[in-house]
């Protein structure tokens, strides 16, 4: 037992002493005299000591009464399943699959690509659609990677290391196991009617002037005057976020007609531009070309009327502060990239989504390509509007944190620390059940115990809500079992 | 893990490189120092605190913050007085660890790589060059880094906002002096966005920095939290770039619930009051208005550049750079340099903020890795393990350590008392007082006495642990 600073930091090193020394680390005990002591009753030294010597004799007591607890090996079934057969999820399986894992693409259209398909050059003018095919050719290539098109996620059991995914193929249903899981399902561009779009041929959206450019259209030819409107559905109450890619995608359409031809009128409308990073060098390229960039104000959106030979978009002109009205042969709407909002897949691998939609991060910060739920991670724009190259990037990442989990596939242990249930004390009553955050305790459905509680150890975090709340006490958590915690009680009780 | 360190010469390929390092002496020995900090309670040397951003200053002993890795002291040669004097010592003697080394020199160590990443980070711009908001002549005029570091709650201020924040706490000269007296907290604080950003014409930073706008929001933010509702911030800016994940809300939030006034605006300059170190600005609104308005506390949201040192080392080694200086690389390789082998991650390939860094960082681990995926494994070695001994039935035998954590509890508890009452707890073999638990003497003692315990033999079975 040693008292001194806080476990926190320092009971993995003790721990690791004790097991140099011969002994199961779970024999170790710590009390933190410093940080809960010395450090906040500084004024008062003569309490101070009697309050160490009372922390120490409630360790020693919960110290005597310490198992050696034995940590089960977790087995990891090697593969590998991606949900999404997009830039991200490709990237992933590319990199799991070089590093030698099998791995599962599924995608339920008939083709790999996802919306990449529809996107024409990247923001520093890359072609999409070359890059996009030699992936997809190094996908099939690869005698690593099983790609099921046509398929959809019906199910999926188990935990990290073990699940197994039911799978329908055109109707016909069969099981993937996998040992992880990277969800890959990205975003698509808003539907909307809003300003007239589908109503008319010359009001289109971004992906429509796209493919426009890919197929050479000739209607670009004749354009005299094109219109970008931003922020079609984003940064609006109902959909609060910005899209992130629009700005940069606008801008760089715009130049390209400039660049098809320079004597033509490109006006882009906007709130705010964000062309974020070395992006804004495009912006500035723009400028440069000629194009004119006028803000307008969410409370005041332009105006879009279809006319005999042109589209007229009025707007407040932001430096005269008048309307203007342009005649437009072309007007592209910057519409807002929505999640697909799988309400079911986020249920069948437990992990949440946002009230947009897209996928919840372990943390924001320090967690952004993988789950709170082990074993699950996340790429691409499910979690949030990406443009290629960022895309590619969490596709990388989520590959990369995968690969810490498989890469230790023969040295992953659980917790001593978790907590077992006694069947004979066992009532069946389910509380354990429905009230554990990580889904560890299951009713047993085979054996002389059936209907009784179960915990799953890979999935106990040993957090002791199942424990505390067993109105049978049939739940005891390895480490600080029921008689554990009343010695330290008792132990408080006397005096020195 | 090599810090206070740097890489001279990359030589060989993808695969197969030789990296020569220069690691620069600590003078202080990782394998011995147990961050205690006793060293730095005399130190006399003192030299800027770079982590606090200049506003105060740090021992010639130091840690670069708490939280930095490895948690061990470094000595800086040229603010050392035994380094640079061969006078004082004091840090040699008040060791516990017996970790100072006034003679250690550089050394070059060479190693093999078979892939690199290189994660040299930014440096904010530095705004003094800009005459108009004259910076580095105005006391109250601050860049983003140092606000940031004024508004933790372990910063030089432990988070509280006053003006005249670059004159010393406790001032000795007469000029410091009287500048302190006008110290106040500040009613008014104004942040310009794009300091060193998205101008060609003041600087040469064509691109957009990415994390100001959303780092200025919070400053402000956190500045009114501190504060308290009479605190008025404005945030001049030409677009407001929220374009992450959940930052339009918090943008909105600042709007609505902060009531954070944000002005599209570039100013143009600024005058200081010389007697009260208040702040005039006059810049046009959005309706070409020319408004005029005081501040006391004006903070340049200063945007991040990549290092000459970076640029000449990128020169040195074959890493293209964009016209902006960031690591060349494509949409579809992000983290691939133009040299085979070699990755990139972080700020340097593109301004970029904590979460993309982080998932650059993956990214960059992805890439190296895949690049060397056959010779995963070839290298290991495992740690023999120690064969547990059972315990299952003996009797509890309990070894108590109290540590006195240097100063830090045996300053106020009373440690031989509480090692000797813990002696007269029941099934409790050895008590003892350690300086410092964590110490390797300490734990390797451990260990010697857990064994020692171990080959005596039991005292006997009468007792039942649940029942002492």
């Amino acid at each position: 037992m040693v008292a001194a600073c806080t476990p926190k930091t320092h009971e993995p090193l003790f721990q690791e002493t004790l097991k140099s020394a011969g002994l199961n680390k779970y024999l170790f005990e710590m009390t933190n005299i410093r940080n809960h002591n010395s450090w906040v009753h500084k004024n008062n030294p003569d309490i101070a000591t009697e309050k160490a010597k009372d922390l120490v004799r409630m360790a020693v007591a919960k110290a005597g009464l310490a198992q050696p607890l034995k940590e089960e090996k977790i087995q990891v079934n090697a593969s590998v399943m991606v949900v999404g057969g997009g830039l991200a999820g490709l990237t992933a399986a590319r990199s799991l699959a070089s590093q030698g894992y099998e791995t599962h693409i599924i995608e339920k259209k008939d083709t790999l690509g996802g919306e990449a398909l529809k996107l024409w050059k990247t923001a520093q003018g890359e072609d999409v659609q070359q890059h996009l095919s030699t992936l997809i050719k190094e996908i099939y290539a690869s005698d690593k990677i099983v790609v099921h098109t046509n398929t959809t996620l019906e199910g999926v059991d188990g935990f990290v290391g073990n699940f197994i995914s039911k799978l329908n193929t055109n109707g016909k249903t069969t099981e993937l196991e996998h040992g992880i899981a990277v969800l890959a399902t990205g975003a698509k561009a808003l539907e909307t009617t809003e300003y007239g779009l589908g109503k008319d041929e010359r009001i289109i959206s971004t992906l429509d002037l796209d493919k426009m450019f890919m197929e050479n259209d000739a209607r670009l030819d004749a354009v005299q005057s094109a219109v970008f409107i931003q922020c079609v559905g984003s940064r609006e109450p109902e959909r609060p976020y910005c899209s992130r890619v629009c700005c940069t995608h606008s801008v760089e359409n715009a130049v390209a007609l400039k660049e098809k031809n320079p004597d033509m009128d490109v006006f882009i409308l906007y709130r705010d531009i964000r062309t974020y990073g070395e992006r804004e060098l495009l912006y500035k390229k723009a400028r440069e070309k000629g194009v004119i960039f006028i803000r307008y104000d969410v409370t005041e959106k332009p105006k879009v009327k279809v006319e005999k030979d042109h589209v007229a978009v009025t707007i407040t002109d932001h430096v005269l502060n008048q309307p203007v009205t342009i005649q437009a042969d072309l007007v592209t709407l910057a519409t807002a990239l929505v999640p697909r909002k799988d309400e079911r897949l986020a249920n069948f691998f437990k992990v949440p989504l946002n009230d947009e939609g897209f996928f919840v991060e372990k943390h924001a910060k320090l967690g952004p390509a993988e789950f709170s739920t082990d074993g699950v991670f996340v790429a691409g724009s499910g979690h949030y509007p990406k443009p290629v190259n960022e895309a590619i990037t969490q596709g990388r990442a989520a590959a990369s944190r995968a690969l810490t989990l498989l890469a230790k596939k023969d040295s992953l242990f659980t917790s001593g620390t978790i907590a077992s249930v006694d069947v004979e004390k066992c009532s069946a009553c389910g509380v354990c059940v429905s009230i554990c955050p990580y889904n560890a305790p299951a009713f047993m459905t085979e054996g002389r115990f059936e209907g009784k509680a179960d915990v799953n150890p890979v999935l106990c975090k040993g957090c002791g809500l199942c424990v505390a709340s067993c109105r049978s006490g049939a739940i005891h958590l390895r480490g600080f079992d029921t008689n554990q915690i009343f010695s330290q009680i008792f132990a408080l009780g006397e005096t020195a | 893990m090599l810090t206070l360190s740097e890489v001279q010469n990359i030589t060989g390929e993808k695969g197969n490189f030789q990296v020569e390092i220069l690691k620069k002496p600590r003078y202080v020995r990782e394998d011995r120092c147990i961050a205690c900090g006793a060293c730095t309670e005399k130190c006399p040397g003192k030299f800027d605190d770079g982590y606090n951003a200049d506003l105060k200053t740090r021992t010639a002993i130091y840690v670069e913050y708490p939280q930095a890795v490895p948690l061990k002291y470094a000595i800086n040669p040229a603010a050392c007085l035994k380094l640079t004097k061969d006078k004082c010592g004091t840090c040699q003697e008040v060791c516990p660890a017996d970790a100072i080394d006034y003679t250690m020199t550089e050394e070059t160590v060479t190693i093999d790589a078979g892939s690199i990443i290189l994660a040299p980070g930014f440096k904010p711009f530095d705004p003094s060059r800009f005459d108009n908001y004259q910076y580095a002549k105005f006391a109250n005029v601050v860049t983003s880094m140092e606000f940031e570091r004024m508004l933790s709650a372990t910063g030089p201020t432990m988070g509280h906002v006053t003006t005249f924040p670059k004159v010393p706490a406790n001032p000795k000269k007469k000029k410091d002096k009287l500048l302190a007296e006008k110290r106040k907290d500040p009613k008014k604080i104004a942040w310009f966005q794009c300091v060193g950003s998205r101008d060609v014409n003041k600087c040469d930073n064509a691109y957009c920095s990415s994390v100001c706008c959303m780092y200025a929001v919070k400053e402000a933010i956190i500045a009114k939290e501190h504060a308290g509702s009479d605190l008025d911030c404005a945030i001049f800016f030409m677009d407001m770039r929220t374009p992450g994940k959940e930052f339009e809300k918090y943008y909105q939030d600042a709007k609505t619930r902060h009531g954070i006034n944000f002005i599209r605006s570039r100013v143009h300059s600024v005058v200081e009051d010389p007697e009260t170190g208040d702040l005039h600005l006059q810049y046009a609104d959005e309706m070409g208005q020319i408004v005029r308005d005081t501040y006391d506390m004006i903070v340049l949201s200063v945007g991040l550049e990549i290092s000459k040192e970076t640029r000449a080392f990128a020169e040195k080694f074959n890493i293209d750079l964009t016209e902006s200086g960031f690591a060349k690389t494509g949409s579809f390789e992000p983290v691939t340099t133009s040299r085979d082998g070699i990755y990139v991650s972080g700020v340097f390939n593109n301004p970029k903020d904590i979460p993309e860094s982080v998932l650059d960082a993956s990214a960059a681990a992805s890439a190296a890795g895949d690049a060397l995926a056959e010779a995963r494994n070839t290298l290991t070695k495992e740690i023999p393990a120690v064969p547990e001994t059972n315990v299952i039935g003996d009797r509890p035998s309990i070894g108590v350590f109290i540590c006195d954590c240097g100063s830090n509890i045996a300053g106020v508890v009373d440690c031989p008392d509480v090692t000797e009452y813990a002696a007269t707890l029941p099934y409790v073999t050895v008590a003892e007082e350690t300086t410092y638990a964590c110490s390797q003497d300490a734990q390797d003692k451990m260990v010697e006495i857990i064994k020692g315990k171990r080959t005596q033999p039991h005292c006997g079975g009468g007792l039942h642990p649940e029942d002492p």
